[in-house]
Formats: structure tokens, sequence, C-alpha cells
């Protein structure tokens, strides 16, 4: 199997969804496959804050939260 | 690399990985030096944190809290303003109300509904007027008076490095060089007590995301909750152009934000002397004969009148 499947939750535009990244993909792969600048977030995975060189693995459940204040 | 053998959770501009401890500890620490660099906090003081239940004023009150527990002659308030924006404001107020409850820390509430008669949205549908202007005057004008009233010494805000780099861009391409003499970690006339009540921008040096991980490894970092009325397109423009050069060249945001620092004093010298007024119809403080909170309290008590607009 040379594909994952990663659930994300980005807060800033309220999505869920499952994406199907290479095997070795890392944070910063999913970050650019959404088009988002890693300055921008900050990545969670079971509540605990990872680097854009974590190394993602199958069934990941993803959070992206936006740094930018909302008012 | 890494700091130590626990997991790394931030990487700094120098390729320095730190835990979840060691960031906190690293981040508390850059807020202590900000405050003691730029003389932000004397050694008594009854302080207000203008407090809106976003991660950044909430990580302003908790760390000024620390320091209040550490030193009691130090005292801590924390003031809100209810604009009165259905779906948004009262979300982010019982944020802030839970932490102050839970930190027993006075929280005073003030609402534009109770002070000016009318809600923003109610505002909004009297005046065509863009969104933050009106709410900006209003809100600094309440922030003003009841920091008087309360007898506050001093009023930290949560504005981080990104919001003052953005402000300093901004006013540069407007050409708004002397609105740039009123930048920096302590704002306010010092030399007139009786009409403002100075204001310190603690998180000054801290990038938004150094702000946004330290509220998130401290439970203060509530679901994303967008203003209604945020979309204020130059800030947004300005915003989005400074991540992709931080993201291009790490480290852009402090080197625009430090060499402003250094221009700062010759900018302050330069525009010094500005008359402050004391508004004819409510006292307060004023750049003409009339303060701009009543000119917009008449223009909507005419338009009101005028249009018998309807505000349910």
């Amino acid at each position: 199997m040379n594909k994952i499947k990663v659930n994300i939750f980005v807060d800033r535009n309220n999505l869920n969804k499952t994406l199907e990244l290479d095997k070795n993909s890392i944070v910063s792969d999913l970050l650019k496959s959404l088009n988002i600048n890693p300055v921008t977030v900050i990545v969670s995975r079971s509540n605990e804050l990872i680097l854009e060189d974590e190394k993602l693995k199958n069934n990941d459940e993803i959070k992206i939260l936006s740094v930018i204040s909302g008012g | 690399m890494n700091c130590c053998n626990q997991k790394p959770v931030m990487e700094m501009p120098s390729g320095e990985r730190l835990c979840k401890s060691h960031f906190t500890e690293y981040f508390e620490s850059k807020v202590f030096n900000t405050i003691r660099k730029f003389d932000l906090i004397g050694k008594e003081e009854n302080l207000g944190v203008a407090l809106s239940g976003g991660k950044d004023s909430l990580s302003v009150l908790n760390i000024l809290n620390k320091l209040s527990i550490q030193n009691p002659k130090i005292k801590i308030n924390a003031i809100a303003i209810d604009e009165g924006i259905a779906g948004y404001r009262d979300k982010t107020l019982e944020k802030a109300s839970e932490f102050c409850d839970k930190n027993s820390i006075q929280l005073h509430i003030f609402s534009y509904k109770e002070e000016f008669g009318l809600t923003l949205d109610e505002m909004l549908k009297i005046l065509k007027v863009k969104p933050c202007t009106i709410c900006g005057i209003f809100r600094r004008y309440l922030l003003n008076k009841k920091s008087k009233e309360l007898k506050l010494t001093k009023l930290a805000t949560g504005h981080n490095l990104d919001d003052e780099c953005q402000s300093i861009l901004m006013n540069q391409m407007r050409n708004a060089v002397e609105a740039s003499a009123r930048l920096s970690p302590k704002t306010g006339i010092t030399q007139n007590e009786s009409l403002f009540v100075q204001r310190i921008k603690p998180l000054y040096l801290c990038t938004e995301k150094e702000v946004t991980a330290y509220a998130f490894l401290n439970g203060l970092l509530d679901n994303f909750c967008e203003c209604p009325n945020a979309p204020q397109a130059f800030r947004a423009n300005v915003r989005d152009m400074l991540n992709e050069l931080e993201q291009k060249n790490p480290g852009t945001k402090y080197s625009i934000v430090n060499s402003f620092l250094q221009t700062l004093p010759f900018l302050k010298e330069k525009f010094k002397g500005g008359i402050i007024n004391i508004c004819l119809k409510c006292s307060e403080p004023a750049a003409n004969e009339v303060c701009n909170a009543c000119v917009y309290l008449e223009k909507l008590k005419i338009s009101r009148e005028l249009f018998k607009t309807e505000l349910v």
C-alpha cells in the first residue's frame, strides 16, 4: 500500500475531509496539498502539536488551526 | 536541534525545536522580558486587561495573572466590551467569563447597548459606515472611560508582533507616518493621565503563531470564531503578504518591527505636541471640539429620526 488516508479538520473553513496522501507524507506535504501557508496555522494530532516534518500515518486525525484572529 | 528528550511542539526561527514545557517557559520569559525592556509595568499597579475572550487577550491575562500572584502589589482586572454582535461576541464573552471565574479575576463587562442605547448590529442598520470604524471608535472610547472610572493605572491589550507589523506597513502604504508615531509597546499620552489611561502591549514581540501555540498548549484556545464584520480588505492583504514573506524569509516580521523601533524616537520627536481637547459634550479627550464617539452618536440620532429605522 503506497497511500495513506488522513482525516483532517480545518477550523477556519469548518472543513472536515479525508485525504489520500503518499505513504511517506509529512505535515508540510499535507499543508502544501491544501495550499495553506504553514506560518498561518498550527497542526495537532490527538490534541498534541506536531511540527511540519512529522510523518503522517494511516487514519491520522489531524486538526489544522488558524493562527489568524477572528475579530 | 531538540531542546530535550521530550517531543518538540514548536520550531523557533533559529531552528531550535522546543517541547511543551520549554516552549511555555520561552514564551512567558519573552513576555516578561518585553515588560522589562519597555518598562511596561511598575512595582505597584492596578492593571486592566482588555479581554475579548480570544487567544491573544486570554494569553496576556493568563501571564499577567501569574505576575500578580507572584507580586500582590500588581492587581489585575479584566475589562470586556460587549459591542452587541449577535453570534460572535456572546460566544467569546462566554470563554472570557469562564476563564475569569476559574482564576478568580474580576471581570467588568460594558455594553454598547447600555452605554449608548444601541448594539453595534443596530447601529449598522441605521448608519452606512464601515463597521470596524464605528466599532473601534466606541470601543476605544469605552475602554478609556471605564479604565479611568475603575482607577486603572494601565490597560494591557493583546496586540502581537503581527498586528504591529501590519499597522506599520499599512501606515507606510497610506503615507500616514504620523499614525506610526503613536504605535509602540506603550501608547497613550503620559503627560495627561487624567484624560488617558496608558495602553501596554506585553505580546509586542510575540508572533501570532507563537501566541496561538501558547494558547493551545495552555487550554486557552477556543473554537475558531470570526467576527461577521471582520473582512478588512487592506489589512487582510497586508497580513497575507507578510505571511508569504515570512514563509520565504523567516524573521521578516521581527526585522520590520525592530527597525521600526529604531526609528520610533525620531517619529515621536517630529510629531510631538499635538493638542488634546476636552469634548464639549462628554468631557472625554477629543482631537476636535467634540470627540468622535459623540459625533457618531449624533449622526445615529439624526439618521434614526429621519429614516425611522426599524431595529427589529
